[in-house]
C-alpha cells in the first residue's frame, strides 16, 4: 500500500493494540479461504458486499478499511460480479491462481445449489400474496444494507488524498447522475472517475 | 404470463452462451448493471422467458444467500425448463453462468495481479484513491434503483412504506451490529404480512 504511516487499525472496538511488528492475520489455506467465502457467501441475503466488508475487515482483519475501498474499487470497475472480482483478488493476494479459483468457488457454489432448490420451492409457492409480500420486503431491506455498506466504506474517504470538500462534490454528483438522472455507468465512470483520478494524480506525490 | 414452450436446437444454445460472453464484459459496476440488457434480449427479442420469469429470478436471486449474480443462473434454468426437461435446465444454468463469468475473470484477474504488482506505481494508487468516492456514489446509486423497483419507472417507486422500510434498515445497519438476518427476517415478515 502507500507509504504513508497508516498503523492504526481501522475502528478498533477496544482491542489490545497488536505488537508493531506482528504479522496482520491471513488466511491460512486454500480449505479456510473456500470455506470462509462460502460462511460470507451464506450470510449474504441481497447481496454480499455488506457481508464482505464486516468479515473481511472488522473480524478477520485480513485488509483495513482503506485497503478494502481500494481493492473495491477495482473489483467495482472492473466488468464481472463484484464480490466474485473481490473474493478472486484477496484469494490471489495470498495463494495466486489457485487462491483465487477457491475463493470464487466458495463464494459461488453452496449459493448456486440453494438457489436452484429456492426455485424449486418457489415454483409451487409463487401463487400465494404472502410469498411475494416476503420477497418485496426482503428486497427492500437489501436496497438498505447495500446503502449501509456505501456509508461505512465513506468512513475510508477521510484517509484519501483527496479533500473531504471534493469527495463528497464528487459522491453526490455520482450518486445524481446514475441514479436520478441515468446517465449511463461508462460515461460517469469516464467523466467523473477520470476527474477522481486527476486530481489524485496532482495530490500525490511523484 | 404463462412461459413460452421452446424447441431448442444446439444453434440456440450456442448463441445463448455468446451473448452472455459479450455481457460479461460489458459488465462494468456489476452484473446487476447488465440486467436491463437481458431483459430486452431474452424476453422481448428472443421471446425466450416471460417477463414474470424474468423478474422473479431476479428478485428470488435477491433474497436467497449469496451473489446477485446467481439470478443469471435462475435466467438460463427458466429458459432449460421452458425447452421442456430437467436437463435442459441444468445445462441451461452451466451454459449462462459459465458464458458470465469466463471472460470477466479472465481479465480482471490479469489486471487485479498487474495492479497488485505495480501498487507503488503514482498513476495505480491516484486511480484507486481517485476511484473512490465514485464507488461510494456507484453503491448508494445501487440501492436507490433498488428500493425503488428496479430503476426505470420504478414498480415501487411511489411505495412509501417500502421506502421507509429500506431508509429504516440502512440507518439500523449503519449504525449498529446488529446482525443483518434479523433485519432480512423482519422485512420478510412485514411483507408477508401486507404492511409494505
Amino acid at each position: 500500500m502507500s507509504a504513508s504511516p497508516l498503523p492504526l487499525p481501522p475502528s478498533p472496538p477496544a482491542s489490545a493494540a497488536p505488537a508493531p511488528h506482528a504479522e496482520p492475520p491471513r488466511p491460512l489455506s486454500l480449505t479456510d479461504l473456500f470455506v470462509s467465502f462460502t460462511l460470507i457467501a451464506l450470510q449474504g441475503f441481497g447481496g454480499v458486499l455488506a457481508v464482505i466488508q464486516r468479515e473481511i475487515v472488522e473480524r478477520k482483519r485480513w485488509m483495513s478499511n482503506e485497503e478494502f475501498i481500494e481493492e473495491w474499487s477495482v473489483a467495482q470497475i472492473m466488468p464481472g460480479p463484484n464480490v466474485c472480482n473481490l473474493a478472486m483478488m484477496i484469494g490471489a493476494r495470498h495463494f495466486g491462481l489457485a487462491g483465487a479459483m477457491s475463493a470464487l468457488a466458495g463464494i459461488l457454489a453452496v449459493p448456486l445449489v440453494l438457489v436452484l432448490c429456492l426455485a424449486l420451492v418457489y415454483a409451487r409457492l409463487a401463487a400465494y400474496p404472502e410469498v411475494q409480500g416476503a420477497l418485496r420486503g426482503m428486497s427492500a431491506v437489501a436496497a438498505g444494507l447495500i446503502a449501509a455498506t456505501g456509508l461505512r466504506m465513506a468512513a475510508a474517504l477521510g484517509k484519501n488524498v483527496l479533500p473531504l470538500l471534493v469527495c463528497g462534490a464528487i459522491a453526490v454528483t455520482g450518486f445524481v447522475l446514475l441514479a436520478l438522472v441515468r446517465v449511463p455507468l461508462a460515461a460517469v465512470i469516464g467523466l467523473l472517475g477520470g476527474l477522481g483520478c486527476v486530481l489524485a494524480w496532482r495530490g500525490l506525490k511523484p | 404470463m404463462s412461459a413460452p414452450s421452446l424447441v431448442f436446437g444446439w444453434h440456440d444454445w450456442l448463441t445463448l452462451f455468446v451473448h452472455f460472453l459479450m455481457l460479461s464484459l460489458m459488465s462494468l459496476g456489476g452484473a446487476i448493471s447488465t440486467t436491463s440488457e437481458m431483459q430486452r434480449y431474452l424476453v422481448e427479442r428472443q421471446g425466450w422467458l416471460s417477463q414474470a420469469q424474468f423478474a422473479d429470478s431476479v428478485a428470488l436471486a435477491q433474497a436467497s444467500p449469496g451473489p446477485n449474480v446467481l439470478f443469471v443462473a435462475l435466467l438460463g434454468w427458466n429458459i432449460g425448463l421452458n425447452t421442456g426437461s430437467m436437463a435442459a435446465a441444468l445445462s441451461g444454468v452451466a451454459i449462462s453462468m459459465i458464458g458470465i463469468m469466463l471472460p470477466s475473470t479472465v481479465f480482471t484477474y490479469q489486471v487485479a495481479q498487474w495492479a497488485h504488482r505495480n501498487r507503488e506505481l503514482r498513476a495505480v494508487r491516484a486511480f484507486k484513491q481517485g476511484m473512490a468516492p465514485l464507488v461510494i456514489a456507484m453503491l448508494l446509486s445501487t440501492a436507490w434503483l433498488l428500493a425503488s423497483g428496479g430503476g426505470k419507472g420504478g414498480e415501487h417507486a411511489d411505495n412509501w412504506p417500502l421506502w421507509l422500510l429500506s431508509a429504516a434498515s440502512c440507518i439500523v445497519i449503519w449504525r449498529t451490529r446488529l446482525h443483518l438476518l434479523w433485519m432480512l427476517a423482519a422485512g420478510a415478515v412485514l411483507g408477508a404480512l401486507g404492511l409494505v
